[in-house]
C-alpha cells in the first residue's frame, strides 16, 4: 500500500485556502438567489395590511401569526414593530408571539438554500417542527405569563 | 478536511438562481417598480451582510485549516454529550448575520461528523438575538422576553432530538 505523505503547514494552508474559496464560490448562486428572493417577497408582501387578517379566534390568529412569520424574511426588528402594532390593535399576545417566533425560526424563503446545502428532508422536517413549535411556544409563554400574574 | 461544494449542489444552486432571475423578469414585465425596488433592496442587503460573509469565509477557512474530524467528533459529534449541546446552543445564540450565510459552514461540519440534532439546535438558537433583547424588552417587557427565551432554548433541544429521530427512522427505507 502506498504511504500518504503528511502535508506540510504551507501545503495545508494552500489547500485549505483553495477549498474555502471553492466552497464559497459554490455557495454564491444559492446566496444570491436567497438575497434576491428576499427583496422580491418583501416588496410583494403587504406587511402594513396584515392586521386585517387577524381577529377570528386565538387558535386561528396563532396559525395566521405563525404563517405570516414563516413567509417573512425581514429583520427581526420589523417583527417587533409589527408585533407591537398588532398588540395595540387588540390582536392576542399568543398570535403575536407565534409571529415573533416563526419569524426568526422558520425560513420559507431560505428553504431552497437550506435544502440544497443541508438536505431536503432535514430542511423540510426542521421547518415543519419550527412552525409547530412557534404555536406551542406562544401558548406556553402566554400561559406562563398568566400563571405568574 | 472540509467537504467542497459538489457539482450537483452547485448546479442546483444555479438552477435556483435562474428561477429567481426569471421571477424578477416576470415581475419587471408586470410591475416594473416592484422589481426595481426589490433589486435595490437586495443590493442594499448584500452590502449589509458583506462583513458577515467575510466572517463566515474566515470561519470556514479556520474549519478547513485547523478543525479536524476528530475535534468535531469530540465537541459536536455523536459522543459529544452535554458539551455538544452547549456548543451548538451558545454558538447559535452568538452567531450573527442571515441564517443562509451559515449553511456552508454547517455543511462542512456535518461532513466532518457534526450531529444532525446539534445543527438543528444551532439554527434554532439563532432566533435568540442577544443584541436585540433590549428592544424586545422595550416592546414586550422583561418577563415576557425571559420566558420566551427560556422556552425557545428548551424547544431547540426538543426539536433537535426529534429531528434526529425522524431522520434516522426514515433513512433505512430510502
Amino acid at each position: 500500500m502506498r504511504k500518504i505523505k503528511p502535508k506540510t503547514q504551507s501545503e495545508l494552508l494552500i489547500s485549505s485556502t483553495k477549498k474555502t474559496v471553492s466552497m464559497f464560490v459554490g455557495m454564491l448562486p444559492i446566496l444570491l438567489g436567497v438575497i434576491l428572493l428576499t427583496g422580491l417577497i418583501l416588496e410583494i408582501l403587504p406587511v402594513d395590511k396584515v392586521s386585517d387578517w387577524f381577529g377570528q379566534n386565538i387558535l386561528f390568529d396563532s396559525l395566521i401569526g405563525a404563517t405570516l412569520g414563516s413567509i417573512s424574511a425581514g429583520h427581526p426588528l420589523t417583527s417587533y414593530v409589527l408585533g407591537g402594532e398588532l398588540l395595540t390593535q387588540g390582536i392576542s399576545l399568543v398570535a403575536v408571539t407565534a409571529l415573533l417566533v416563526s419569524w426568526v425560526t422558520v425560513g420559507s424563503i431560505q428553504f431552497p438554500a437550506e435544502a440544497i446545502m443541508l438536505g431536503r428532508r432535514f430542511a423540510l422536517y426542521r421547518n415543519l417542527l419550527c412552525f409547530i413549535f412557534s404555536i406551542l411556544i406562544a401558548v406556553l409563554t402566554v400561559t406562563t405569563m398568566q400563571l405568574l400574574g | 478536511m472540509g467537504e467542497e461544494i459538489p457539482k450537483k449542489v452547485m448546479n442546483k444552486g444555479c438552477i435556483f438562481l435562474f428561477i429567481v432571475i426569471c421571477l424578477y423578469v416576470l415581475t419587471l414585465l408586470i410591475k416594473t417598480d416592484i422589481a426595481v425596488n426589490a433589486l435595490a433592496f437586495s443590493i442594499k442587503l448584500l452590502y449589509q451582510i458583506f462583513p458577515v460573509l467575510l466572517l463566515i469565509f474566515v470561519l470556514i477557512f479556520v474549519s478547513n485549516f485547523l478543525v479536524k474530524p476528530d475535534w468535531v467528533r469530540v465537541n459536536v459529534g455523536k459522543g459529544s454529550g452535554v458539551r455538544g449541546w452547549l456548543v451548538a446552543l451558545v454558538g447559535g445564540i452568538l452567531s450573527v448575520g442571515p441564517i443562509y450565510a451559515w449553511y456552508a459552514l454547517l455543511r462542512d461540519l456535518q461532513a466532518k461528523g457534526m450531529r444532525t440534532a446539534l445543527i438543528a439546535v444551532f439554527l434554532y438558537n439563532r432566533g435568540i438575538k442577544l443584541p436585540l433583547l433590549p428592544l424586545m424588552i422595550h416592546y414586550f417587557g422583561g418577563i415576557y422576553t425571559l420566558i420566551l427565551a427560556v422556552y425557545m432554548t428548551l424547544f431547540s433541544v426538543i426539536g433537535g432530538i426529534l429531528l434526529e429521530k425522524i431522520l434516522e427512522r426514515k433513512e433505512p427505507s430510502q
